[in-house]
């Protein structure tokens, strides 16, 4: 299983590692829009705009679809969620980690209690 | 009734995880003791090598432990998935205060992280704040993909285990 979604995991990093696409993806999130009104709402040359939209699309984040003379840009969700998948395992580790650490803690307490209690 | 316990603390410390721009990753917590108590469990190996790495979840045991937690000190963790091969992490600690916070390298790969652990006193209770920054946007990308490469074992369990909540 993690093993199949390492590649996209990875371009998808690497798609968000940049601030303009995290706005587009931000942008998209509240409506489609598309590569024009993209580039003048993020004052950049179209062929720019057309660059970070494909970097996007290749990390499967974006989703294009041409009707007439008017590409139009649609928020995917594939490996976002691979992404939080990720992320939610790694939070997973920690809690057990920390609730591990907290029976520890308990112990330790209750040790100094009783040495406290002792003497 | 411990069950209970439990959960109800649990729901007042959450275990936060959140991306900080394109090179960190912090994760908090809140213990319900002083930092000091907080500091000695994370710094003595044997308390350390009983929470850091918990079997039940992950598969994998932390089986060899050396920690010597002063600034400029090393450390060098072995991990077992059960067989006869470990892993090996190592690094050194760049600051430690104690009680307060410890600073170390992650040395067993390239571009590793700086770790940031803090310990802050919250009126007799402590916020841990664990704090992961890469030296560039890629190394992290490169951390996630060789952690999930490297932990697979832990991984699944932690997909049965959430399967198994669902159930």
């Amino acid at each position: 299983m993690v093993q199949c979604i390492n590649a996209p995991l990875d371009r998808t990093f690497a798609a968000l590692s940049d601030a303009t696409r995290r706005g587009i993806i931000e942008q998209l999130a509240r409506a489609d829009a598309s590569i024009t009104s993209l580039a003048d709402h993020f004052q950049m040359t179209l062929t720019g705009m057309k660059k970070h939209v494909q970097v996007l699309e290749r990390a499967g984040l974006v989703i294009t679809q041409k009707v007439g003379r008017v590409r139009t840009c649609t928020l995917g969700t594939r490996s976002l969620s691979a992404e939080a998948e990720w992320i939610e395992a790694y939070r997973m580790l920690f809690e057990a980690r920390f609730e591990a650490l907290d029976e520890i803690i308990s112990e330790m307490t209750q040790e100094e209690n009783d040495g406290a209690a002792g003497h | 009734m411990e069950q209970q316990g439990i959960s109800a603390d649990d729901a007042q410390n959450r275990t936060v995880v959140e991306r900080r721009g394109d090179r960190e990753l912090v994760v908090t917590r809140t213990f319900n003791t002083p930092p000091a108590t907080v500091f000695r469990a994370w710094s003595q190996s044997d308390l350390f090598q009983r929470w850091w790495m918990p079997r039940s979840v992950s598969g994998i045991a932390l089986v060899a432990c050396e920690m010597d937690v002063r600034t400029g000190g090393k450390y060098r963790l072995e991990f077992s998935a059960g067989g006869s091969d470990t892993v090996a992490f190592y690094g050194k600690y760049l600051e430690v205060v104690p009680d307060e916070r410890i600073v170390w390298t992650n040395d067993e790969g390239e571009e590793g992280a700086v770790t940031t652990v803090t310990f802050e006193d919250r009126d007799g209770s402590t916020l841990l704040t664990f704090h992961e920054a890469y030296p560039t946007s890629a190394a992290l990308e490169e951390a996630v993909q060789g952690s999930a490469a490297g932990l697979p074992e832990q991984l699944d369990q932690l997909g049965e285990m959430l399967a198994g909540m669902a159930a």
